[in-house]
């Protein structure tokens, strides 16, 4: 049973809701995901920790309905709204248009929903500024950007719609280090400004635990949800809060509840 | 980059300098061992009959190459049209493309003087020969580009509910630009071969003698020296229409060619 948003206002109902989702590639081998919970409230930062290949990118994608489950509930969105809830998607690659300058890749989301040229440019511009771009990026294409510059300007995409949910899938994986913990509090600081519903999928713990409320552990093979902590790190977060012992000890204590999932 | 004239004089010296000892052993060996000018003329002969028959050649290049050029331009937009069909009706697609496929394997000489029969010895059966050999690269290789799927950019797509017709103009299309360049560059090569082919069979009854003309006619009449200008005046005219399609592509590829340096 699927809904989008349609849904009465009820109460316990977040911004997503999955009940018992199962979601099979083929009849003959085990579902991807399997008897699968998630609970995301609005305005949550919630990370899906997990190894390569438990099926991460899978519950984001059926999140985003871009893979239909088999069976189960599922309610993406605002209950109370009537219209569908805008989602925002960062894929792990940038998936830029090599044709299309910054500026135009950007404002693709915009263009498909067939808004007026000119907001399309505004608000492009915007979100252009938001992730950190130069006016001057507008106009560049993507073969001239680092990995770095991509991955903002993909990020700048998924918030053109201005979404409420945004949904991150390992968005920072093929970056350096230090640019990675540079995007992490650059990403901290646009939902302090923007207050979206976030679910960061990682395989990082460090980053996860930085970055989010809540951290689910998926475990390989079963395709669930089998663990949760919740990080109670006050916001607005802070570089600094990486030399903390606190921060360390909850690292590392995460690090071994994922490890036991593995067994 | 910019090429200075120090750089292309070191490149194109070696090759030069092979040419006009290849030339002088050519001369060597035809008085050394004295032979018959209508087995092998020597280079001096060669130029005399391309000073001869001047007229003839440059009229004969000039309409080669306007069959040539017309039927490549006939081939590419029909190719493209053919392929968008093919690319969207699935049903078309597998009834037609294998025989597309084996039709190309059908000797062009062999479907010549069918043609020559069916359209009559004039210059439309020139060019016809010319569109029948040259359009099966573009329409292959152009439906293989609009129908590979880029699987992140399609999730990008779909996410923001992109239409078909949105889907085709704005990726599939744009997607399919390198494949296009690559089969007419293919096809550019082949046409001038089709010209060529067609002028042998139209014969001498055709007012606007092509090379194809001139080669059959030198053949007959032991013009051995002539039969040499109407093969470099083919090469020639060859390598112009690839340069041409080359050029036009590069221009074209502008903003996918660095990234696909890269690959």
């Amino acid at each position: 049973m699927l809904r989008y948003g349609t849904r009465p206002l009820g109460v316990g109902d977040g911004m997503i809701s999955a009940r018992q989702i199962k979601v099979s590639f083929s009849p003959q081998r085990s579902p991807v995901l399997d008897r699968l919970d998630l609970q995301v409230q609005q305005g949550e930062f919630v990370s899906v920790l997990g190894s390569s290949g438990c099926g991460k990118s899978t519950l984001l994608k059926t999140i985003a309905g871009l893979i239909i489950p088999l069976s189960g509930e599922l309610q993406v969105g605002d209950p109370g709204s009537e219209d569908r809830t805008e989602i925002g998607f960062v894929f792990q690659d940038p998936t830029l248009l090599p044709w299309r300058n910054v500026l135009d890749n950007i404002r693709l989301p915009l263009e498909l929903r067939s808004v007026s040229v000119e907001s399309q440019l505004e608000v492009a511009r915007e979100c252009l500024e938001l992730v950190g771009l130069a006016p001057e990026d507008a106009s560049k294409y993507p073969r001239m950007l680092s990995g770095g510059m991509r991955m903002r300007v993909s990020l700048a995409r998924a918030l053109v719609t201005r979404p409420e949910i945004l949904l991150l899938d390992e968005p920072f994986a093929a970056l350096d280090d230090m640019l990675r913990q540079q995007l992490n509090e650059e990403l901290l600081g646009i939902w302090q400004e923007l207050h979206q519903t976030i679910v960061f999928v990682t395989h990082n713990v460090a980053e996860a635990v930085f970055l989010s409320q809540r951290v689910c552990l998926m475990q390989t093979g079963s395709g669930r949800l089998v663990d949760e902590v919740e990080i109670p790190f006050p916001q607005p977060r802070q570089a600094g809060l990486r030399a903390e012992a606190d921060y360390a000890r909850l690292v590392d204590s995460v690090s071994r509840r994922l490890r036991e999932t593995v067994r | 980059m910019k090429t200075t004239p120090r750089q292309l004089a070191s490149s194109l010296a070696p090759p030069l300098a092979l040419l006009i000892v290849s030339v002088a052993c050519w001369q060597l060996v035809v008085v050394i061992w004295q032979i018959k000018p209508y087995l092998l003329p020597s280079p001096g002969n060669v130029i005399e009959a391309a000073i001869k028959h001047r007229h003839d050649l440059v009229s004969a290049i000039w309409w080669t190459g306007r069959a040539a050029g017309l039927g490549l331009t006939i081939s590419i937009l029909l190719g493209m049209t053919t392929a968008l069909v093919f690319s969207q009706s699935r049903i078309v697609r597998r009834s037609f493309y294998p025989y597309a496929i084996a039709l190309q394997t059908v000797p062009i000489v062999a479907i010549a003087p069918l043609i020559v029969i069916w359209f009559g010895e004039g210059f439309q059966s020139v060019v016809l020969v010319t569109v029948i050999i040259s359009l099966f690269p573009v329409v292959t290789n152009v439906t293989t580009g609009l129908t590979s799927i880029d699987e992140g950019l399609h999730d990008l797509f779909q996410l923001n509910q992109a239409s078909r017709w949105q889907l085709l103009v704005k990726l599939r299309i744009p997607l399919a630009i390198p494949s296009l360049v690559t089969g007419a560059r293919t096809a550019a090569g082949l046409a001038v071969v089709g010209a060529i082919v067609g002028e042998f069979f139209t014969g001498a009854s055709v007012q606007d003698r092509g090379l194809g003309y001139h080669v059959f006619s030198a053949v007959h009449t032991l013009q051995t020296n002539l039969l040499f200008n109407c093969v470099i005046a083919a090469t020639l005219l060859g390598v112009g229409l690839f340069v041409v399609v080359s050029l036009a592509g590069r221009h074209l590829l502008g903003r996918w060619t660095a990234e696909m340096e890269t690959h």
